[in-house]
């Protein structure tokens, strides 16, 4: 497909097919996506889509820069809940490094990627709501994104691109605000979690538009790389939380919620049973704490842990690990490592080649967002326009992570 | 059914593949290993057909540049999700002919990846329904992810490396 050529040339003036431009600004695909469609009356009769619109080159700009420098990149990927890819980051080079992190900032950083995901699939099923036109819905439970970006603020500082923790640890502990907030926040979201629920679970409208629309097997799934609430809709109970447990993820008590049909009334049970788990799994993080040590927010390993500007200025060793840290100087393997975390949207993968040098030779992400994407297009052959809206929004795709 | 370790797997490949498997390591714990790209589809497929292995999902398809050794690496992941293992395949290919067969044919996913992939680096994928630039515009007649294509435009002179320390 060359640019400036129309994608369907098929221009007979008898023909009963429209072609349809959705995108690239379309305010029903929340982000930047086009889709060429061809529309028999309502009806979709083929599609094609169109990405690359906020390409901004990250795995080649990680090529250049240090291994710290590469968060910022890492939060721009899936900005609705960027702790996760932060985090996600953080543990790839750790796993590189070996560094052991300590029990306690574990539990912490579970807190955090819990929040994270919350307020992603808060994005997405408020969403879904919206566009089959439940806007109150969408209003009420939005608000507790804001809380949990309030919670964000109390801990690193930013809101949205949050460029949370550090490489070994994170950058400071908790502070009682942050935790005031977490408890708060546990005390008012599942009932209005629950509130949402009795509004759309049951709702006449909301199952009609959903239910059994855009219907996915198993097999089809598994064979386009669908991970996620998509892939658990359909009934595989695939998750990387429990899969290969990380960040101590195997200390807790949770359930990984799947559907049957796979169709957007299961995605949309299967985000919202998840964020219940979420909470369940947030309360035990905050009892665990309980009984760990205070205090501690990072490991014990001053060659990769940038120290605190108190001790750089009053302490040699500290000063010289600052200066080699900041220089990207720091001793790591030369060896090759892929570490995944469970992302919003599914599998989040960190390939990374260390060569020795200052810079990745090579990082890959494996982001879901894009894989998932990949079906939409064939999905919506058949589909009624308004059900494929739905259907992109139940999908939950990111312009960050669907073009890197 | 007992779960299959790296050890079995590669006994399994061993057996069918003999020497043109070759290269094998485990970096942290992840089963790694090269073949050539005449082999690829049948270990991929073998991989994914197994009963006992039974890799049913490609997680995911990148590739590497090695410009020192003239060498593009096409990079497989592939995960087994009944005994929750991994594996890392690789195929060296020359960077002058960059081709290597699809695997679009074994998992629809590969479809875009390889786009990805021949979009970043110049990998032909024979057989690819739609092989074409995914990311970048279609009139970009360079392959930007080849190590000699530097990060910024070597014209600019506000942007030199060594003002950032880099």
């Amino acid at each position: 497909m060359k640019h400036n050529q129309p994608v369907y040339t098929d221009n007979d003036p008898q023909s009963e097919l429209v072609t349809l431009n959705l995108g690239p600004t379309h305010p029903a695909t929340h982000g930047v996506f086009q889709n060429v469609l061809q529309l028999d009356g309502e009806r979709i009769v083929s599609g094609v889509s169109t990405i690359g619109y906020i390409h901004r080159a990250f795995e080649k700009i990680a090529e250049h820069r240090p291994f710290y420098q590469i968060t910022p990149l890492t939060d721009r990927l899936n900005y609705c809940s960027s702790p996760i890819n932060n985090m996600g980051w953080h543990m790839t080079v750790e796993k590189l490094l070996n560094i052991q992190i300590p029990k306690r900032v574990d539990y912490l950083r579970v807190i955090i990627m819990e929040l994270a995901r919350i307020s992603d699939h808060i994005i997405c099923n408020t969403i879904i709501a919206q566009d089959t036109g439940a806007t109150t819905t969408f209003l009420y439970l939005f608000q507790f994104r804001e809380h949990i970006y309030e919670i964000y603020e109390e801990i690193c500082g930013a809101r949205l691109t949050t460029n949370i923790g550090r490489i070994g640890g994170l950058e400071r502990d908790f502070n009682d605000i942050a935790f005031a907030k977490i408890n708060k926040f546990l005390k008012e979201f599942p009932v209005a979690l629950r509130e949402f629920e009795s509004l759309l679970n049951r709702n006449r409208i909301f199952i009609d538009r959903t239910a059994g629309v855009a219907e996915v097997t198993q097999e089809t799934a598994l064979s386009y790389g669908w991970t996620g609430p998509l892939l658990r809709a359909t009934g595989v109970d695939y998750d990387v939380r429990v899969s290969e447990p990380y960040s101590s993820y195997q200390d807790f008590d949770f359930e990984i919620p799947v559907g049957t049909s796979g169709d957007i009334y299961d995605r949309y049970l299967v985000r919202n049973e998840e964020m219940w788990q979420s909470v369940r799994i947030i309360e035990q993080a905050l009892e665990k704490l309980k009984s760990e040590p205070k205090g501690i927010f990072h490991a014990d390993v001053p060659e990769f842990y940038l120290p605190g500007k108190e001790e750089v200025y009053n302490n040699m060793e500290a000063l010289i690990y600052h200066f080699k840290i900041v220089m990207g100087e720091i001793d790591a393997p030369k060896a090759e490592v892929y570490h995944a975390v469970e992302g919003g949207n599914g599998e989040l993968g960190f390939y990374l080649i260390n060569d020795g040098g200052r810079t990745p030779y090579r990082l890959h992400f494996r982001r879901p967002s894009f894989i998932n994407y990949s079906m939409f297009a064939k999905m919506s052959e058949g589909m009624l326009l308004s059900d494929a809206i739905i259907n992109m929004s139940s999908m939950n795709i990111i312009a960050g992570e669907l073009d890197a | 059914m007992a779960k299959a370790t790296n050890t079995e797997i590669i006994n399994l490949l061993g057996e069918k593949f003999g020497e043109q498997l070759f290269d094998v390591t485990e970096p942290y714990g992840l089963l790694t290993f090269s073949t050539t790209k005449d082999k690829i589809v049948n270990v991929l497929s073998f991989l994914k057909e197994n009963g006992k292995i039974n890799f049913n999902f490609l997680t995911d398809l990148t590739a590497v540049h090695y410009p020192e050794k003239n060498q593009i690496a096409v990079v497989y992941h592939l995960h087994s999700m009944v005994n929750g293992i991994r594996v890392r395949l690789k195929v060296f290919l020359h960077e002058n002919d960059a081709t290597i067969p699809t695997a679009s044919t074994l998992w629809n996913s590969a479809n875009w990846m390889e786009r990805e992939t021949y979009d970043f680096f110049g990998v032909k994928f024979e057989g690819h329904p739609d092989l074409r630039r995914i990311l970048n515009m279609d009139e970009l007649n360079v392959h930007p992810m080849l190590k000699q294509y530097p990060l910024e435009d070597p014209n600019r002179v506000d942007k030199k490396d060594e003002y950032f320390g880099r």
